[in-house]
């Protein structure tokens, strides 16, 4: 439609167009007379009280950073606490030569190559006169021997600062996580605004995942200096907030339990509360001492660490993908019930093996000598392979991954704590996508018994079993119970996320599973009868797994366990819930090539739902603060 | 006849027709640009790194204006919605890769493509505005000022996303002005002033937490004195205590004793306004004025609708930069990040502003003088 309005009248837009730089002189004008005038008032007007201050610009502004949440258990046990602690501090600004002074430092105080680097780092991004740590947690001994040289050092200032602490060490690490120095990389990523004057910043576990809620923010002090920078009178004072404190939904009572009953095995154990998602425990071995980290790792230990074969910076509960093996059923039967492939009652012959049309490979049940005639029942307290491979067989690999998915498997759980992995619930497309290769069958068979490219997390499986215990009503894992407000003092809790509700089409399909999986327990051919089974005075409902970790050749002998190199050993896997009526507690084992699922992974869960029920969780009222 | 159909030229009025180069707006640009390569020698704490590589920058800055004066004016009628929705592309796919690198943090390890397409819309976006209208009667009707306010929208959007609200607010000025030249009726301002009023609550609460701490702050210091209200304090210390006359060159207590953060970039006003008073402040303000005020004449001298309020909006870009920048220093305005034109340190912006001034002599040199 451009140009044929084109009856453009240009003289008048002439006129229009002059009108409009005239109005736009006159704004202009006016906000240049504000400028003027703006400079006018500072620089004329206010001169006088503007050369004063500039004159004794002698005024510094000291931030005060704020003390950092403290971290509890559902209880209001301790799980991070704040010590007292001194460091050395340094003003470039006052000191002629900062490498001599370092040097004559180093006589006094122990002042590493490591110390020396960061105290670079950090002067070249601080103003002058702002102070900048040198080495943090003097010991007493280091304190007196810096004051009585204190006069030789100007510049150079001890002060009073708070660290951290972890009580419960090394049973809740990979939980808890823990501070340690900024770097610039951190500072990236959050506001560096409320991290000047603080020198720990959370790097892993709920220390790093609550980091904004624990820090606080900084106050400042004005204080007027004399001229070689002692303070001598204070100005104004704007007072830090603290962070807020946390209270976990972890019972410190039972995270020790279950770091007790993992031994000295490589692991991980998971608890939740099905009725809330709370995580009651969660323990993940072998583990490390978070208090090394707080104040900067020494090499050697971080080399240590590092280099152990056995891993102890990993959390297996969260970041360690196993095969979940025969922990899966329990949800395969769920998907054969209701996608009718299968009836409960209907009796499936179980000779030890089967083998796919056209194909003379043998899949073998765990039990060479097969199980016979079993029901789905009893296909789950037995652990039938070959009664889920037929079931596979009807199920096909869509309707295993979509129940599978249904359950949480394959994808992260969002749990609030950092890097935590997904596991693998393989499909088709996720075949063609990683693979580019199409389905085979014999795949659907390994998928079934969790066996094959199925991964999971220690998590993933205790949110399983939350939500069979709970019936397809569960709540997403998490950590937080509650915070605490700097301010009133009021402790708010927090509101669990429900899950996605599992809703079957027949709700008896649950009881059908759920009993399979108490037999586990029960029954005198239960898989965990021996192990877990003897003289409960509880109900709880189970199933063991035995994930695979080196496959056996066709038809080579299956091997004395204690021959095979611990490597090759089977990961050993339980899961658990009790009671069954009213779930109170949801636990996933795993033991990383510990053998049998029942024999080992099973009583360590046993164990630690025992330490649960005689110290049921008081959960403290939610007014009432522990300090 | 076309100016420079002559030969080569002999004099210099000859050879500045000859390039096709505005004698007035160069001398004032360099005038101000040489000012402020003395600021910063002053600022730097006499860094000569830091004056060279200015200079450097201004060098090709200036080669770049002269070389866009050749250009005919009518090319970035043509170009102009090309660059704009390229620019576009080009802020949508940082936004997407930018989320998918840094989830919900600021974006960081982008650098040349971060600021590449939210500088060029300075110039894209009012030129396309002023294309849009070219050919259209004005004033504008409802729908086409409607079309044009979306079309300033998307980028304003977007670079208000990166988050870069500075930088936001320069485009929605820069195409705002545009749409004034084009004759937006008096109505319809009053009433997107009041609308815009109205909005600002919106604006609150869509904006990031650090965005509402500067604005915070600018009402009331004292919430972080160690940071944004201590730069404004110490910036109205180094302005006041420079008095009449100032204290001279190099002499600037407050920002060589490192009281005055920043000095050499968003800051440099202050220093400037330290060191030479309210004298070298009225005569940095009379430079930037001379400078918009040739470049209305430029657009009231123009010839057609697209050149006008191309050169307009332009010109008034020019000083909304000036006004922000020591409007903030002067603790009049909140801390956005706006840099004071020709005087601080950095590169990006001064090009782009320099070639908006090529720009503006594209435009004067290439009028066709008709008998009248």
């Amino acid at each position: 439609m451009p140009a044929d309005d084109a009856i453009k009248n240009h003289a008048a837009e002439r006129r229009l167009f002059f009108l409009r730089t005239l109005v736009a002189g006159g704004v202009l004008c006016l906000l240049v007379c504000v400028l003027v005038s703006r400079v006018m008032y500072l620089q004329v007007l206010r001169h006088g009280y503007y050369e004063t201050r500039s004159q004794d610009n002698r005024m510094r502004v000291q931030v005060m950073p704020p003390v950092r949440g403290l971290i509890y258990d559902r209880n209001g046990v301790l799980l991070a606490d704040n010590l007292p602690a001194y460091r050395l501090e340094i003003v470039p600004e006052q000191v002629d030569d900062l490498d001599a002074t370092l040097d004559r430092l180093g006589r006094i105080v122990e002042i590493r190559q490591a110390d020396r680097d960061r105290f670079r780092d950090r002067v070249a991004k601080t103003p002058r006169f702002r102070g900048v740590p040198i080495r943090l947690n003097l010991s007493q001994r280091e304190v007196a021997r810096f004051e009585v040289n204190r006069g030789n050092f100007p510049g150079v200032e001890i002060r009073a600062g708070l660290t951290r602490h972890y009580p419960l060490g090394r049973v809740a690490a990979h939980l808890v996580g823990y501070v340690g120095g900024i770097t610039a990389r951190d500072l990236s990523l959050v506001d560096d605004k409320r991290y000047r004057g603080s020198n720990h910043i959370g790097k892993s576990g709920v220390e790093y995942s609550y980091e904004s809620r624990l820090h606080g923010y900084p106050g400042s002090r004005v204080v007027e200096t004399n001229a070689s920078g002692r303070s001598l009178r204070e100005l104004e004072m704007h007072r830090p907030t603290a962070g807020e404190s946390l209270y976990l939904t972890i019972d410190a009572r039972l995270q020790s339990a279950a770091y007790e009953a993992l031994g000295d095995n490589d692991g991980a154990v998971v608890a939740i509360d099905p009725e809330t998602g709370g995580l009651l425990a969660m323990v993940s071995k072998p583990s490390y001492d978070p208090d090394l980290f707080v104040d900067g790792i020494s090499h050697s230990n971080y080399k240590r660490l590092i280099s152990d074969p056995h891993k102890p910076l990993f959390n297996r509960a969260l970041q360690g993908q196993y095969p979940p093996g025969s922990t899966v059923k329990p949800v395969m039967a769920l998907a054969g019930l209701e996608t009718a492939s299968i009836e409960p009652q209907k009796k499936v012959w179980c000779p030890g093996y089967i083998t796919l049309p056209g194909s003379d490979h043998h899949y073998r049940d765990w039990k060479r000598s097969g199980h016979g005639w079993v029901d789905m029942r009893e296909a789950l307290y037995r652990s039938s392979d070959v009664y889920f491979y037929k079931l596979a067989l009807k199920l096909g690999i869509d309707n295993i991954h979509r129940y599978g998915a249904m359950f949480g498997l394959g994808e992260v759980t969002g749990v609030d704590l950092p890097r935590e992995n997904s596991g693998i619930m393989p499909s088709r497309a996720w075949k063609h996508g990683s693979r580019n290769l199409p389905w085979y069958p014999g795949e659907t068979l390994n998928t079934v018994i969790g066996q094959g490219f199925m991964t999971a997390t220690p998590l993933q499986l205790a949110q399983m079993t939350s939500l069979i215990a709970e019936r397809g009503h569960s709540f997403k894992p998490h950590v937080l119970r509650a915070w605490k407000d700097p301010a009133s003092g009021r402790i708010n809790d927090t509101v669990p996320t429900p899950l996605e509700p599992i809703e079957l089409k027949d709700r008896r399909h649950w009881q059908v599973v759920i009993e399979g999986m108490q037999q586990v327990i029960t029954a005198p051919r239960g898989t965990a009868h021996h192990y877990v089974g003897q003289n409960l005075d509880y109900s709880i409902a189970g199933k063991s797994g035995s994930a695979q970790v080196a496959g056996l050749a066709q038809h080579q002998a299956a091997p004395d366990i204690e021959d095979v190199q611990r490597q090759l050993r089977d990961h050993a896997l339980f899961i658990a819930f009790s009671p069954i009526d009213q779930p109170k507690i949801a636990v996933a084992v795993l033991v990383e090539h510990g053998g049998g699922g029942s024999s080992v992974a099973g009583p360590i869960a046993r164990k630690v739902i025992d330490a649960f029920r005689s110290q049921p969780p008081v959960l403290q009222a939610s007014a009432r603060s522990p300090r | 006849m076309s100016a420079n159909a002559t030969d080569s030229p002999s004099s210099l009025a000859e050879w500045l027709v000859y390039w096709r180069i505005d004698l007035q707006l160069l001398v004032a640009l360099i005038c101000c640009a040489a000012l402020g390569l003395f600021v910063l020698y002053s600022a730097s704490g006499q860094s000569q790194a830091v004056v060279l590589n200015q200079a450097i920058r201004l060098g090709i800055g200036l080669i770049g204006m002269i070389l866009i004066a050749q250009i005919p004016p009518e090319w970035f009628r043509v170009a102009a919605p090309w660059v704009f929705g390229f620019g576009v592309l080009l802020l949508v796919l940082v936004i997407a890769l930018g989320d998918t690198a840094m989830g919900a943090q600021r974006w960081l390890d982008l650098g040349v493509v971060r600021f590449q397409p939210s500088e060029l819309m300075k110039l894209a976006a009012p030129l396309t505005v002023a294309a849009y209208f070219r050919d259209r009667s004005l004033p504008p009707t409802l729908r086409d000022v409607a079309i044009a306010a979306a079309l300033i929208a998307v980028p304003v959007v977007l670079v208000a996303d990166q988050p870069d609200l500075g930088t936001a607010l320069l485009i929605a000025a820069a195409g705002g002005f545009a749409l004034y030249f084009a004759g937006l009726r008096w109505r319809v301002i009053l009433v997107l002033v009041l609308m815009a009023a109205a909005a600002a609550p919106l604006l609150w609460f869509n904006m990031h937490d650090y965005q509402q701490e500067r604005v915070l702050t600018f009402l009331n210091p004292a919430r972080d004195p160690t940071g944004a209200g201590y730069h404004i304090s110490q910036s109205k210390i180094a302005i006041g205590s420079g008095g009449l006359f100032g204290k001279g060159w190099l002499n600037g207590s407050q920002a060589h004793l490192n009281f005055l953060p920043e000095s050499d970039t968003d800051f440099v006003f202050a220093v400037y306004a330290e060191e030479t008073g309210l004298l070298g402040v009225a005569a940095l303000l009379a430079i930037y004025c001379f400078i918009v005020a040739r470049g209305l004449y430029i657009a009231m001298k123009s010839q057609d609708t697209f050149q006008r309020l191309a050169a307009g909006s332009l010109s008034l870009t020019f000083f909304i930069y000036v006004f922000v920048n020591i409007g903030m220093v002067a603790g009049l305005l909140p801390v956005v990040g706006v840099p004071l034109p020709l005087i601080s340190y950095g590169g990006t912006s001064m090009v782009i502003l320099l070639a908006s001034f090529g720009i503006l002599m594209s435009i004067h040199t290439h009028r066709k003088l008709l008998a009248t």
